[in-house]
């Protein structure tokens, strides 16, 4: 949330219409950072808290360290991060490859937009972690449990995206490409997923960033390596070092894949004079 | 053979109670190689007639034949030229020009020629990569016009093709229209707001009123062509001719008549 609002506009400051310069907006950055780590050191050493359950930042850092040279619950930090990476990464092509489809389609053929449309309302408002328990009933500790999670946390962004952008594709270019003889597999590759593409791919941007939060529902119940486990088993542990390590790793590749992304999707619009 | 033939077209938009009439019994042939031009004030359906001959849009009442068959869906024998260009924004000039030829399965180097002749008939050489939103309103035409002829289509219809573009250009590519339909004949069916443009592009003018959509008058123009001797001629000189300003003023009282339904609605 805190990045949407920081580049949605950076006219925070003042009224609406006059823009902060730069340098202003990387001061008034740094000092949010430096507040918060300000505040956390201040309490931690303050001993309001067990510094047990509440370590400083450069504790938490030193422990970063610890855990990237030395395996902690069988592994590194950073193949623990490529296990979630890698298991992210299956849940959700499985999410786009089969969401991004049926949106299209639904957006293109009415009938089955008015078969699926309620099914998938009515399914969609269950949370991605709602999903944990029948997952562990159906997969146990196999790779198929977090791969649902993930699946179900990004699918309906995927669906509604592609739908959204079929829907709105300019009739005037589906009518253009039927005069010049396409054939509706030809439409759907030449103009509906071009024509839908910016919906899209922001679509995939927000279902990357779900598919990602829902990966620490789906790792508690997997054995084995991933930076949930590697947080739960440092709950189990007593280490709240460890656990915050943990949330550092979620949050900065998320981050990454959202940067990713919004490159993706600006070079796509500027490419196409679609901004 | 490329001949429209529309009999006995009714078009009803809505109920019968509540709906209104779009169209009312146009009865109508284009000639093979034909250059037709359909003028009209807004709302009188000469879209809508137009879309009926490219299998686009579909007559409550009657029939539409191009070539002596019955029209049941848009095809590449009847190219259409839209108002907003309708490019496709994510293909370049290349690809938006060769996209009939290639959604026929012509061979790559066949497209690659032919799509080369018309960049060149159409002065487009050095824009070949370039995206729709990088060229002017009037190079954008130009596009759509070769993606339509490069089809060697038996029927080219054509939406106000010039409607969105400013004077000068419309001049220009009125020329150049001319040029090419003298090349490469076809039967064309030209809707526009322009009366001018009418009478000096078309072999014959058909005047619609409205309210409901219906045929006034046909004009034969290309006698007086002849006659005039204005073949070839630049638009602005033409425009002076005692017979170009006498077809002029003759389709403007009868758009202004009572008969019309929409004075000055242009």
């Amino acid at each position: 949330m805190a990045t949407s609002r920081m580049t949605r506009d950076r006219n925070f400051l003042g009224p609406s219409g006059t823009t902060v310069p730069a340098w202003q907006f990387w001061l008034l950055s740094t000092l949010g950072v430096v507040l918060l780590f300000g505040v956390w050191t201040a309490v931690a050493l303050s001993g309001l808290m067990p510094r047990r359950f509440l370590p400083t930042p450069l504790e938490v850092l030193d422990r970063l360290q610890i855990l990237i040279v030395t395996p902690f619950a069988g592994f590194t930090f950073h193949q623990h991060m490529l296990a979630s990476i890698s298991r992210f990464l299956m849940g959700w092509a499985i999410a786009v490859g089969i969401g991004i489809p049926l949106g299209l389609l639904m957006g293109w053929y009415r009938l089955l937009d008015e078969i699926v449309t309620p099914l998938f309302d009515a399914i969609r408002f269950v949370a991605p972690l709602a999903w944990v328990p029948l997952a562990a009933l159906w997969f146990g500790t196999g790779i198929g449990g977090p791969l649902l999670i993930i699946f179900v946390g990004s699918f309906a962004p995927c669906v509604i995206s592609a739908y959204r952008g079929a829907r709105l594709v300019d009739r005037r270019f589906v009518e253009a490409a039927q005069t010049l003889g396409a054939s509706g597999p030809q439409i759907m590759r030449h103009v509906l997923i071009p024509g839908a593409f910016p919906s899209i791919i922001a679509g995939l941007r927000v279902s990357a960033g779900l598919g990602w939060q829902s990966l620490v529902g789906s790792e508690l119940i997997v054995v084995g390596a991933g930076l949930g486990y590697l947080m739960v088993q440092g709950q189990a542990n007593l280490s709240t070092a460890t656990v915050m390590c943990g949330m550092l790793g979620i949050g900065l590749v998320g981050f990454l894949i959202d940067v990713l992304l919004r490159a993706a999707e600006r070079g796509v619009n500027r490419r196409w004079g679609m901004t | 053979m490329g001949d429209i033939v529309f009999s006995g077209i009714t078009k009803r938009f809505g109920d019968q109670q509540a709906g209104f009439l779009a169209l009312d019994r146009i009865d109508l042939k284009v000639e093979d190689r034909e250059f037709v031009a359909v003028v009209g004030p807004s709302g009188c359906g000469k879209t809508t007639l137009m879309r009926m001959a490219a299998g686009l849009d579909f007559p409550t009442t009657g029939t539409v034949t191009v070539g002596g068959r019955d029209v049941e869906r848009p095809g590449p024998d009847r190219s259409v030229v839209f108002q907003q260009f309708a490019l496709l924004p994510w293909k370049t000039v290349r690809q938006n020009i060769g996209f009939g030829l290639m959604c026929k399965g012509t061979p790559r180097t066949e497209i690659d020629a032919q799509v080369a002749r018309y960049v060149e008939l159409m002065s487009l050489q050095g824009h070949e990569e370039s995206f729709p939103h990088m060229l002017s309103g009037g190079m954008q035409q130009r596009v759509a016009i070769a993606r339509a002829y490069v089809m060697q289509p038996e029927v080219l219809l054509m939406d106000e093709p010039f409607g969105a573009l400013d004077a000068q250009t419309r001049i220009i590519m009125q020329e150049e229209l001319i040029q090419l339909a003298r090349r490469n004949p076809r039967t064309v069916m030209f809707i526009t707001h322009g009366v001018e443009e009418a009478v000096y592009l078309a072999d014959r003018v058909v005047v619609m009123g409205k309210r409901p959509g219906r045929l006034l008058e046909i004009m034969d123009i290309k006698p007086h062509r002849q006659s005039g001797n204005w073949e070839g001629m630049p638009i602005e000189e033409v425009m002076d001719l005692p017979v170009f300003v006498h077809l002029r003023s003759h389709i403007w009282r009868l758009l202004k008549s009572k008969d019309a339904g929409g004075a000055g609605d242009h």
